[in-house]
């Protein structure tokens, strides 16, 4: 294998891994804060794909569609926490997981319902086509806009969650909810406006990622998969791990494709069984 | 400033507190004690409403009905928790720790803001941008205070804060809750440490198996040291009674 063909899998990698920790991120801050394993997340980066193309097919943006998208995502995150989540916090975490499971189905069908079966693309600005030349290699714009968009985004949620008053209540959230709420902070309040953003993030991954690959009504159940394996490499409830464990999977997948042909599936259970074995509780654990 | 009557507490099945009734004035220093699995953090979680009473209500200021709100309102009405084992955030640094008990307070001057905890806690200004994780624990014991007075405080509920401390540090810590209920804070000491509960605070219940066996100044307490011996199997450790004089 040639220099360039390496540099091309990387890029590949690290543009997987980013978008995967658009999901894996909000999956992991909302077990963190609510003990709540969204199993819907997928079905949120699912959506904002679908949200996405129908914007973009009737307005013909694409811009309006990646910025159209999150915002209805966040309305319907923000219906799935106020009336189903809501009233099952402080329950076992199975009662949540179920009823997550259920939403995902539920919004799978509603999907095929509306959309039907069909295969659907989002179409690119005619300047994103195309491809670039970058450390000597040619590679597809789009993607390199993907990659450059989710790293700005990730630098994004980054400052909101270091920098701001804000961030450092979802912090101290994921460490200790009760000791939040005794300190007057709303935490119910918290609950919702966290999974609200985080449902949007999950669905600005969606859209932007439509025009590279396709929207289909499978993606969700692919995508949550991946971000399940993400935390749990990563660390559940962990934000460093997320990304730590986005990126690894994101290079383990591309890369296993190229060395591990017929195999490429299997790469990534290969990489989390390792981890696993000499971190059983994930990479970045944070004890005190 | 404070009164409970007949509070009830349970989780779940386990009925943890059987009808415990105190008041605090303002102003005034009150300590709680008991042994271990007495129910003195249940009374600290049923009054900031972290386990609410099934039963029994709890005023503030003869005004408000504490049972019916939640903690994080509890906390706006001046309420503030100083949890066992010091509830400070160890991935946070001191700062943000400090900042996180200001977001839902109004803004206001005369508050006790993140400067001047830092001039009244020269240890935690050292440390402002540090992460609690490598604290020590009579610092993470200051932490826990100096965000507790943040903004406007009313009441202090401190959950054995000498515990697991050095006794030079208990020391210290006696001497700044004298100073805080100088400022006019009514303070509420749950303590296993009797000496620590007796020279800190001036009138004390204690607290066994759920129910208040005794209620008390410090002098009375002193005079009836078989009440200590019997519900804690210590002594006081402080001076004599002094029986008063004959009138
Ligand atoms: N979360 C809980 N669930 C069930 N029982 C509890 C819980 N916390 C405390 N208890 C029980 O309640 C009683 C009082 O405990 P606690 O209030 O912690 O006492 P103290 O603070 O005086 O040591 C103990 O018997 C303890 O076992
Ligand atoms: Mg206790």
């Amino acid at each position: 294998m040639d220099f360039s063909a390496l540099i091309t899998t990387i890029l590949h990698g690290l543009t997987l891994g980013m978008v995967l920790m658009l999901v894996a991120g909000g999956l992991t801050i909302i077990f963190g804060m609510m003990e709540v394993l969204n199993f819907a997340h997928g079905s949120l980066y699912m959506l904002g794909a679908y949200f996405g193309y129908t914007v973009a097919h009737l307005t013909g943006s694409f811009w309006l569609a990646i910025l159209i998208a999150p915002l209805a995502v966040g309305a319907v995150g923000f219906l799935i926490e106020f009336f189903s989540l809501r009233p099952l916090y402080g329950r076992p975490p199975l009662h949540h997981l179920l009823l997550t499971f259920g939403i995902s189905l539920i919004v799978q069908n509603a999907i095929k319902f509306i959309w039907g079966n069909d295969i659907y693309s989002i179409e690119m600005p005619a300047f994103l086509s195309g491809s670039s030349s970058l450390l000597g290699v040619q590679y597809p714009t789009y993607r390199l806009f993907v990659l450059l968009f989710s790293v700005a985004l990730s630098i994004l949620i980054w400052l909101l969650i270091t920098k701001t008053k804000w961030g450092v209540v979802v912090r101290a959230g994921t460490e200790d909810i009760e000791t939040l709420e005794a300190h007057g902070i709303d935490t119910r309040k918290v609950f919702t406006a966290v999974f609200v953003v985080c449902a949007a993030f999950a669905a600005v991954g969606g859209a932007v990622v439509a025009p590279m690959r396709t929207v289909y009504p499978q993606m969700g159940v692919d995508i949550i998969i991946e971000a399940f394996i993400v935390v749990i490499i990563g660390g559940l409830g962990s934000i460093k791990g997320a990304v730590v464990g986005a990126l690894i999977l994101g290079l383990a997948t591309q890369l296993g494709a190229v060395f591990l042909t017929g195999f490429a599936d299997a790469a990534i259970y290969i990489v989390m069984a390792g981890i696993l074995l000499f971190r059983p509780s994930g990479l970045v654990t944070e004890t005190e | 400033m404070l009164r409970l009557q007949d509070v009830h507490t349970y989780y779940g099945p386990s009925h943890v507190l059987h009808g415990v009734s105190l008041s605090l004035a303002k102003g005034e220093a009150v300590s709680l004690i008991g042994r271990n699995g007495a129910g003195k953090t249940t009374l600290m979680r049923s009054i900031m409403q972290l386990t609410p009473p099934r039963q029994g209500s709890i005023s503030l200021k003869d005004q408000v009905e504490l049972t019916r709100l939640k903690p994080h309102e509890v906390f706006r009405l001046g309420v503030r928790l100083c949890p066992q084992g010091r509830g400070v955030f160890p991935k946070l640094t001191v700062e943000e720790n400090l900042r996180l008990a200001l977001v839902s307070q109004p803004k206001r001057e005369t508050h006790l803001g993140v400067d001047k905890a830092y001039q009244l806690f020269p240890v935690l200004a050292e440390k402002r941008h540090q992460k609690v994780r490598g604290l020590s624990g009579g610092q993470r014991q200051i932490l826990a205070i100096a965000r507790a007075l943040m903004g406007e405080t009313s009441l202090l509920l401190m959950d054995e804060p000498s515990e697991g401390l050095a006794p030079l540090i208990v020391r210290e810590l006696r001497d700044l809750i004298r100073q805080i209920k100088k400022t006019g804070i009514t303070i509420l000491l749950a303590e296993q440490n009797v000496k620590m509960a007796l020279s800190a605070c001036d009138r004390h219940y204690i607290l066994e198996k759920g129910d208040i066996r005794f209620s008390g100044t410090t002098q009375e307490l002193t005079c009836q040291q078989d009440i200590l011996v019997q519900t804690l199997g210590v002594s006081s450790g402080v001076a004599e009674c002094e029986a008063p004089a004959p009138t």
